[in-house]
């Protein structure tokens, strides 16, 4: 494993980085082509998802259950309330489940 | 002079709400991270650095699992990535500020300070003063509350027992499907998922992060339609 503080550092440096990037774009080029932009928009989608996807597979049905039931939550309620609520569910079915 | 104590009270009828939404989540990143092993320096280094709660979760997540350096830094850059947006955004409502000025405000560019300065901006123009008041409280509320999860945190015991561990995985799930009314949303969804899959049982972690990623960007490329489909950004 990296030394956790270089690790930190450069988490905070990319954080900065799109931050500021943004602003700085705006300010110098004003527009960008209609596909990178169209990438540029899916990035939190794809990689996000491409993250998530093992866990819901790979552990058992009150995991995958949980992340169904968290999305539909969200639906109705926000992000806090929502967790909570899945989390709870989750501690119930692994009790029935016996893990 | 009137003008300013006007500016820092609007600021503290603004923040209050969202001080206290903020709290919660990084007490229980504190919590988590203090049970996963991180240190209370190392904990706070991170919240008063980075400053960015999904990322965090994602850095944490990956850095104890002992990921590739690379691999963090891009799964950061996707959870972060919205910021882009705000910042872009922000050429609209930070005209009044310095260099020097807009250089920290940047810093202190998250979620709710974008979306307040957004709606405010309609009516009065942001002023330093503003901005910064509403920052300044967000940020101390954030640290001291990060500060108590991670003190008080581990008298709850083994985390897992509470169904805590899938925390981590079910708040990505759910800013994904939040994303669900983006053009494609469904299709860039369905690649990313099942290439990821592919790759994480053909090659193994973490290449199914970056792969997936990337199959799911390059669909949503090839299937933008030019600028007349163009979203909207947000508000």
């Amino acid at each position: 494993m990296a030394d956790p503080y270089l690790t930190i550092f450069l988490c905070a440096l990319l954080t900065y980085g799109v931050r500021s990037g943004g602003h700085l774009l705006m300010t110098y080029f004003g527009t960008v082509h209609h596909r990178i932009e169209a990438g540029l928009n899916a990035v939190p989608i794809a990689v996000l998802s491409a993250l998530v996807a093992p866990t819901v597979v790979t552990e058992g049905w009150p995991e995958a259950v949980a992340i169904v039931l968290v999305c539909l939550l969200s639906l109705r309620f926000s992000m806090l309330p929502s967790l909570a609520l899945a989390v709870l569910a989750l501690a119930m079915m692994r009790q029935i489940a016996g893990v | 002079m009137i003008e300013t104590r006007k500016e820092i009270k609007d600021a503290l009828r603004d923040v209050f709400p969202v001080a206290s939404a903020i709290a919660p989540y990084s007490a229980v990143f504190g919590a988590l991270a203090i049970d996963q092993g991180l240190s209370l320096t190392e904990l706070l280094v991170t919240s008063a650095s980075i400053y960015a709660v999904a990322s965090q979760y994602v850095m944490l997540d990956l850095m104890l699992e002992g990921v590739a350096l690379w691999s963090i830094l891009l799964a950061v850059l996707a959870v972060n990535f919205r910021h882009v947006l705000y910042s872009a955004a922000s050429v609209r409502w930070l005209d009044q500020f310095g260099p020097m000025q807009k250089a920290l405000a940047f810093f202190l560019l998250v979620d709710p300070q974008y979306a307040t300065c957004e709606a405010r901006h309609t009516k009065t123009p942001i002023t330093p003063t503003y901005y910064f008041t509403y920052a300044a409280c967000v940020y101390i509320a954030w640290m001291i509350a990060n500060l108590l999860g991670a003190l008080f945190g581990p008298l709850l015991g083994d985390t897992s027992r509470f169904g805590l561990d899938l925390i981590l995985p079910m708040f990505f799930a759910v800013l994904v499907f939040g994303f669900r009314q983006k053009p494609r949303f469904f299709a860039i969804l369905s690649v990313s998922v099942a290439s990821s899959l592919l790759v994480y049982f053909v090659l193994g972690s973490p290449w199914h992060i970056t792969l997936g990623g990337v199959c799911g960007i390059l669909t949503a490329a090839a299937l933008s339609e030019g600028p007349q489909s163009k979203e909207v950004a947000h508000g």
